[in-house]
């Protein structure tokens, strides 16, 4: 059974008078364990796609079946709920609580999920070694680090085990440097068995996925799977900033 | 367990919140301060004033029926007029109830009225003098501070002698001892037999301003035909009713009424003040909360101007905090304890402040005091207000689509 079902997706939204068809009547299927990109030009519904995979919002038409779970006839409160177990995110703008440090900014959704208090504190250390940030746990975002803040978002993104993590644009706002830092914990997080969609519009971040869904005015346009071993030289690097792909020489 | 990290996750942001934003939360926050401030200062100040008068009346007994030409209370002006119409009561009707009664502990025949009082080439004007016997002592409850009261010799009409008020005592006297001194009331000269007992005040009146000399004395020197009050004092208070029925038939049988006329006298008790003390003082603590009470309302007014405010701020944290799974519900919480627990927090404050302010009114303006109670009510109703307040706020939060709380700067 896959992990994400879309079956016959629209997504319409009322702007006014006029009605925008952000997404037609797409199908997807993806697997447990995959490493999946979406990309697009903005309005190629792109966004939309990872609000519905993610569970933010609802499709206007089609089937959305999660982990098993019909996702498309669920009011607010039970997607909460999904979103919770299921899905981590990570987003381009960290979204961090700037007043909490980076351990109570992890403990987050296990606050959510009905955690208790020791059992949170330990997970949420566990993911933050997970991110190689534990010994920055008691440091606000504005003490931390563009890279740092992502990891400590990647780290509150795997803290419940979620089935699936979602990235929007997770090295925008990034140096290309730091960038290929997280895109290294990803594809690192992704050999162990991790499901990740990265949602961007950098070729560069898009080549580290092992599948490329390209969309283009709300429809799925391609959908390849890449080529092994294109990745294999940052895979099999244990230190990412001195990651020998061009992109990041060029720059020091 | 859930809940409870809840409410701390939550009074964690409002905390923060309210650090991060100080001179907007201390503004919120006072509106609150003074709101609960004043509602709680008209709380202490009836409080303080039942109390004060509860001390003062419970001095009379509750064992005391005043036989009195007039009712005390609930009359109309009509009921006054006939009331006037009401023979005096006199010395010899005392004299005759005195006799009848069997009851009674001590009947007290008493008359009062202002005059002046000298005492070497000190005076002292509107001076209480009030004319009575030994019997006084029990029905009215003074007390000797100094030297003793009138005896049954004195009353019965011996050398004249006088028991002073502190008041007079301290005015009249200074520092010279009063005890076998000589006032003068009228011409007449009294000797100082006694010192009463600081009373204290009534209705504003000083009880401690007065001279009390024997009746026989005052009739005729202070007052021609004085109608004389008779104090009544019960054994106990069982058996208070039938007591008063008693009283009331011999009464009658003294004034010589026919079964058909009704009584021309009225028999009075302590418990009518305080009912109608009280009734005074429903009135104003009704109108006294209802104004300061708008105080609150602003306050209440000014927290939710500030949360719809702090929504907003936070929209994208509200996104965020969706995203990874808070509920409606979550959301709604956070939001209604940071209202409440900024509403808590200027009620602690105004509370502490109220506190200070009845102390010092207390101790220079009139009896003001905190209880118990009014501490509960205040800080129940600054919770009320932040639930209350924060209420329109929080909804809006939880209802907030996380796709465009995220999408929100």
């Amino acid at each position: 059974m896959s992990l994400i079902h879309l079956q016959n997706i629209s997504r319409r939204y009322q702007m006014g008078a006029e009605t925008v068809h952000a997404l037609r009547d797409v199908s997807l299927e993806i697997q447990r364990g995959e490493y999946v990109a979406i990309m697009g030009p903005s309005g190629s519904g792109k966004s939309t796609l990872m609000n519905l995979i993610g569970c933010l919002d609802t499709p206007s038409a089609g089937h959305y079946g999660l982990n098993g779970v019909s996702i498309s006839e669920m009011d607010d409160n039970q997607l909460a709920e999904i979103r919770n177990r299921e899905i981590g995110f990570v987003f381009q703008t960290f979204n961090l609580l700037a007043r909490s440090n980076a351990l109570h900014n992890v403990e987050l959704p296990l606050i959510y999920a009905g955690v208790s208090a020791e059992e949170r504190r330990h997970l949420a250390l566990e993911a933050l070694a997970q991110v190689g940030l534990t010994d920055r746990i008691h440091h606000k975002p504005n003490e931390l680090s563009g890279g740092q803040r992502q990891r400590v978002a990647v780290a509150r993104a795997l803290v419940n085990k979620p089935s699936l993590l979602l990235a929007d644009e997770p090295t925008g706002n990034l140096d290309s440097r730091t960038g290929a830092e997280i895109m290294a914990l990803f594809n690192d997080l992704s050999r162990k068995g991790n499901t990740i969609i990265v949602v961007t519009h950098e070729e560069d971040i898009a080549k580290h996925a092992r599948r490329i869904i390209r969309l283009r005015d709300g429809l799925v346009a391609s959908d390849e799977k890449q080529v092994e071993g294109r990745d294999s030289k940052v895979e099999g690097n244990p230190n990412p900033t001195l990651d020998p792909r061009p992109s990041t020489l060029d720059r020091p | 367990m859930k809940i409870l990290a809840e409410i701390s996750e939550s009074l964690g942001i409002s905390w923060n919140a309210l650090r991060a934003n100080k001179m907007r939360s201390v503004l919120a926050t006072l509106g609150i301060v003074i709101g609960v401030l004043t509602v709680t200062l008209m709380g202490a100040a009836i409080n303080g004033l039942n109390q004060a008068f509860i001390k003062n009346v419970s001095a009379l007994g509750a064992d005391v029926f005043y036989v009195s030409r007039f009712k005390w209370f609930n009359n109309t002006y009509e009921d006054w007029v006939s009331m006037r119409k009401r023979p005096k009561i006199t010395l010899a009707e005392s004299d005759a109830l005195s006799q009848q009664l069997a009851f009674a502990d001590a009947v007290a025949p008493t008359a009062d009225n202002e005059d002046s009082v000298k005492y070497k080439n000190r005076s002292a004007s509107s001076v209480d003098i009030v004319g009575t016997t030994e019997a006084y002592l029990q029905t009215s409850g003074v007390d000797v501070a100094q030297g003793r009261f009138l005896t049954a010799a004195d009353a019965r009409g011996g050398q004249p002698t006088c028991v002073i008020g502190n008041d007079v005592a301290t005015n009249l006297f200074r520092a010279d001892p009063p005890l076998g001194e000589r006032i003068k009331i009228e011409d007449q000269s009294f000797l100082v037999v006694g010192v009463l007992g600081k009373q204290g005040t009534m209705f504003g009146y000083s009880l401690d301003n007065r001279v009390v000399i024997p009746l026989r004395q005052y009739i005729g020197l202070v007052e021609r035909n004085p109608g004389i009050d008779i104090q009544v004092k019960v054994g106990g208070l069982a058996r208070l009713d039938e007591a008063q029925e008693e009283l009331r038939q011999v009464m009658r049988r003294i004034r010589h009424l026919r079964p058909n006329q009704p009584d021309n006298f009225s028999i009075n008790q302590q418990d009518e003040i305080v009912k109608w003390f009280h009734s005074q003082t429903a009135t104003i603590a009704v109108i006294g909360l209802f104004v300061t009470s708008l105080a609150l309302f602003v306050g209440g007014i000014g927290i939710m101007n500030i949360m719809f405010v702090s929504v907003v701020e936070r929209t994208r944290e509200i996104g965020v905090r969706k995203a990874i799974g808070a509920k409606r519900r979550n959301i709604l919480l956070q939001f209604l304890i940071e209202s409440a627990g900024i509403c808590l927090l200027g009620g602690l404050i105004g509370l502490g402040i109220a506190w200070l302010v009845s102390l010092a009114v207390s101790e220079w303006l009139f009896p003001a005091s905190l209880s118990i109670a009014i501490v509960a009510m205040s800080l129940f109703v600054s919770l009320l207000t932040g639930v209350i307040s924060g209420f329109l706020p929080a909804w809006r939060a939880a209802r907030m689509d996380p796709v465009e709380a995220l999408r929100s700067e």
